[in-house]
């Protein structure tokens, strides 16, 4: 077990550390502590070590982290794993705006709530929410799963196009192009791995599915008032 | 485009901390600002109304003000702090007293009861630490970190904008109709001093306030009125309230314990706050109106 | 019998066939027009300045004999490395998807044969463009397609896109024709839809915002590559600022001439400022805040010549980008097509319709038969030969006044043909000392 404190060591320095790992992957388990809010921590890593955060950070963390394993025993700010490719990053607490935007792989873990424009753009990301999420997630979301076990804010999947969304609790509202979709039996195989991998408490019939009507997938005239 | 902070006491206990606890968190949002700083602090009142009043040239315009406002209005508290001067006078010399100082040449930063504003340009540090700003203590207060976008970094540019007495205004972000919205308020003889789109948030709201509107009222207004993006932070007598622009996408986020609530753009200015790790912490809904009043 | 005279038919200025044709093309069809390349009206110009030259006061240099600098070098702020290039030109970022695999290939070649970078677009980096381009600068944009670690760490630069030329405030848009698989896949998007990208960033809104991104980016690559921010010709004087404020070691300041793939024509004819008139202000920003030449100004949007590119580093640039001239340089709108270009209804010079795929010169199109057109090595030449044109006629003016650096020209070596191009770029007009708004008069 490595100690990162940042109390005494800077950002830079902490970051180089973890991403100099690459190629000397005999050290796997990584503590930071004192983050206390600090942007960009543990960003950039691509290698299989797993990394524990003692408490809350802000923006970014764990931005498009590859391989590795990030658990941030706290809350983060904005864009946690932002770009994801691989791996997991697990967060005990809430997340801020933008969680998992434009993720392209690996599980993001969210034990607590998530703000707004959860999963914007996610490009192939699996992103579980245990609490609730905020209004515009899923925006654009084109690749993936979002698995949301509380309730999801206004304007779901707002221009959605082939990402996958389940909501176990309320809707507030759907977006434009976003529907209900029929639960088949490959999705609830896709969700109870999920649930699974996510350790959370639910089965998959809980859920419904929602996901795009692709009606806005190419211009049409009569389509004008989702403009 | 800045930082906002704010810190409304629920343990009367923690008022001489006030100050402390503020500029920590002030200092902590200069990456989001670094242009210039403010802050509104709400003392206990009571004793009539402060002016808050501030001089480019404080040596020359501050000596013999205290004998020349004797003179005209009889006794009256004066503090001087740096740049900025604090008259306490009896509350039916108010608009007596605002001739005399402008007369003077003096800029009027606000006015109130309970009160006090603060504002340079500089790093957050250095403007704290020209007021004194730790060892102020009171009820309430907001700060602001600014990073100027489209109008002057100057003093009269820096926030809290205040436009009504004990009222006052921060803000992150930027509107989108304010010119517009700034011609409205001048047509109804309401007059604004820059041309900084926040001065036209808090004109607004002291406008609609003046008109009848409760605070809660006035912030709904804005959802309405005002076009761009913003989280506003205001400041009112006996506490403060936040609201956000329906996209919501400028940073906002609140804990609350048994001793406080707390606002700020980053979670990082929190994290002295005592009892923050039990805190509740969350982030203030889109189109949403908040206040907190004692 | 003499006829009675009548008066000639005369066309509305208002309602000209052009309008007319808009009309009843919108009436038709219910979608506004769709289309590349930048702003076609005309606006005041590099063409409006004209260079004094040197005479008693001042003295040349010989061409050929006396050095006349041209290397710049970008992201000498805060990068460990930053971008050396021999030449004050670069090609500015242009996705593939809106271009061939081949044309990809054939800038990075004509670029590094200059010695200078080429860039990426809204698609992603590819093995084209990254095996022929000694020096890429990596696109950040808003739609993120194909972002990942991996290319983030190969990119000599990043160039964090707020917004372009010929449409600031607005989105990218790839319509369904051209989302080959290729192009879908590197996108992860279906096959053949049409792609409407963002205008903003998902994860960040704001100068305040964008500090943080850039210190993520930074963080990410280790401090080593410069951070550029694109921006459009909107408020240059703030954007610049803001810029700066944010960290950014580049500013790429792209006006409304500047190219885009597909785009409604209402944007690019309507929204943003000419090139001419954005610099002045750009360069004003950076001077006060004690930063000209310590942060670059790349200025791109309607450069085709080293006269184009002498007068914006007169203005204060310090270096130029192109897009449009770059795709003429290897054949975009060549002559020997024309017959094609009748068949799509137009005629070489105006082909504009970029989105459609169907580009006869094989540049702007996925089409596989299309594409092959464009010999890559022999287009790639042809960009080189341009570039080093371009040069050669920025060092020749430079040289005639009397500059051993072309980053030595400056606004005094320069006089305007009129108010306008005076106005904008603040230079006396032609036989005065005087333009208008200079101060003192």
């Amino acid at each position: 077990m490595q100690s990162l404190d940042m109390a005494a060591t800077d950002l830079r320095e902490v970051n180089a550390t973890l991403q100099a790992q690459a190629a000397q992957t005999n050290q796997t388990e990584w503590v930071i502590e004192n983050p206390r809010g600090s942007h960009a921590v543990a960003v950039g890593l691509d290698a299989p070590i797993h990394v524990t955060v003692k408490g809350s950070t802000g923006y970014y963390c764990a931005g498009m982290n590859a391989q590795a394993t990030v658990h941030v025993q706290g809350s983060v700010g904005p864009g946690v794993a932002e770009n994801m490719m691989s791996g997991e990053v697990i967060i005990d607490g809430d997340a801020s705006q933008y969680a998992g935007a434009t993720g392209h792989g690996g599980l993001l873990n969210i034990k607590g709530n998530a703000s707004s424009r959860c999963g914007i753009s996610m490009k192939g990301i699996d992103i579980v929410v245990h609490g609730n999420i905020g209004h515009m997630s899923a925006f654009m979301a084109q690749k993936g799963n979002l698995v949301v076990l509380g309730d999801a804010g206004d304007a779901l999947g707002d221009s959605l196009y082939e990402a996958r969304l389940f909501v176990r609790g309320s809707v507030k509202s759907l977006g434009a192009d976003c529907i209900e979709k029929e639960m088949r039996p490959e999705h609830l195989e896709i969700l109870a791995d999920l649930l699974t991998r996510a350790g959370a408490d639910a089965t998959p019939e809980e859920f419904r599915r929602y996901g795009s009507a692709r009606k806005l997938y190419n211009f049409n005239i009569d389509h004008i008032d989702e403009y | 485009m800045c930082g906002i902070v704010g810190l409304f006491l629920k343990n009367d206990e923690m008022r001489p901390q006030l100050g402390a606890m503020l500029t920590d968190m002030l200092i902590t949002m200069t990456d989001r600002g670094p242009d210039s700083a403010g802050i509104a602090i709400y003392g206990t009142g009571g004793d009539g109304v402060k002016i808050t009043v501030q001089s480019d040239d404080p040596a020359t315009d501050f000596d013999g003000l205290d004998a020349a406002l004797t003179d005209a209005l009889g006794s009256i508290g004066l503090r001087i702090a740096d740049t900025h001067a604090i008259l306490t006078l009896p509350a039916d010399k108010r608009d007596a007293a605002i001739n005399l100082l402008k007369a003077r040449g003096l800029r009027i930063m606000g006015v109130g009861e309970a009160m006090e504003i603060y504002k340079e340009t500089g790093l957050p540090r250095d403007v704290a630490a020209r007021f004194n700003l730790r060892d102020m203590g009171g009820s309430h207060g907001i700060g602001h970190t600014r990073m100027a976008t489209e109008s002057a970094v100057t003093t009269l540019g820096a926030h809290p904008f205040s436009t009504a007495d004990d009222q006052c205004l921060v803000h992150n972000g930027s509107l989108s109709n304010h010119n517009q919205m700034r011609r409205r308020l001048a047509r109804k003889g309401v007059v604004t001093q820059t041309e900084n789109d926040t001065e036209v948030g808090a004109a607004y709201i002291s406008s609609r306030i003046a008109e009848g509107a409760t605070l809660g009222e006035a912030l709904e207004g804005t959802l309405e009125d005002l076009d761009g993006f913003f989280t506003f932070v205001t400041g009112t007598r006996n506490g403060f309230g936040v609201v956000r622009d329906p996209i919501a996408c400028k940073p906002a986020v609140m804990a609350e314990t048994g001793d406080y609530v707390a606002f700020a753009s980053e979670y990082r200015a929190f994290a002295d706050l005592p009892g923050i790790d039990t805190a509740k912490v969350w982030e203030p809904e889109p189109a949403t109106v908040y206040f907190w009043e004692r | 019998m003499d006829k009675t005279p009548q008066t000639e038919p005369r066309q509305s200025w208002t309602f000209s066939r052009e309008v007319n044709a808009e009309i009843r093309r919108a009436a038709a069809t219910g979608i506004y027009d769709i289309r590349g390349g930048g702003a076609k009206r005309r606006v005041p110009h590099f063409d409006d300045l004209l260079f004094l030259g040197a005479s008693m006061s001042r003295y040349p240099l010989e061409g050929y004999r006396e050095k006349c600098d041209t290397s710049v070098t970008l992201g000498t702020r805060f990068a460990k490395k930053p971008i050396e290039l021999k030449i004050p030109i670069t090609i500015a970022g242009m996705s593939f998807g809106a271009l061939s695999g081949q044309a990809k290939e054939a800038l990075g070649r004509g670029a590094t044969m200059a010695g200078t970078s080429t860039t990426t677009g809204d698609g992603g980096m590819t093995e084209e463009e990254r095996g022929h381009s000694e020096k890429l600068v990596y696109q950040y944009l808003p739609s993120r397609y194909g972002m990942n670690l991996h290319d983030l760490r190969r990119a000599d630069a990043i160039e964090i896109v707020v917004g372009q030329g010929a449409k600031p405030g607005g989105g990218g848009m790839l319509l369904g024709q051209k989302i080959t698989e290729r192009v879908a896949g590197m996108r992860d998007l279906p096959q053949g839809i049409d792609q409407r990208s963002a205008c903003r960033h998902p994860d960040w809104t704001g100068p305040d915002d964008l500090e943080i991104k850039i210190l993520e980016l930074r963080e990410i690559t280790g401090w080593q590559v410069p951070i550029y921010i694109k921006v459009g010709g909107a408020r240059p004087y703030y954007d610049t600022a803001l810029a700066v404020k944010a960290g950014a070691d580049v500013v790429v300041l792209d006006g409304m001439q500047g190219g885009t793939a597909a785009t409604q024509d209402v944007f690019i004819e309507h929204v943003g400022q000419p090139t001419l008139a954005c610099i002045r202000p750009a360069v004003q920003a950076l001077q006060d805040l004690g930063m000209h030449r310590e942060v670059q100004l790349v200025v791109s949007g309607g450069i085709r010549s080293g006269a184009d590119v002498a007068k914006a580093l007169a203005l204060g640039a310090d270096a130029v980008a192109i897009g449009t001239a770059a795709l003429v340089a290897l054949g975009d709108n060549d002559p020997k097509w024309e017959a094609e270009y009748q068949a799509l209804g137009t005629t070489h010079g105006a082909y504009d319709d970029w989105h459609e795929g169907r580009d006869p010169a094989g540049i702007t199109t996925q089409h596989p038969e299309l594409g092959a057109r464009l010999d890559p090595v022999a287009a790639g030449r042809r960009l080189r030969n341009y570039l080093n044109v371009m040069t050669l006629e920025c060092q020749t003016l430079a040289r005639a006044c009397g500059k051993s650096h072309v980053l030595n020209l400056e606004p005094e070596d320069l006089c305007a043909l009129t108010m306008e191009a005076a106005a904008m770029a603040k230079v006396p007009l032609a036989g005065t000392d005087w333009y208008p708004g200079k101060p003192g008069f």
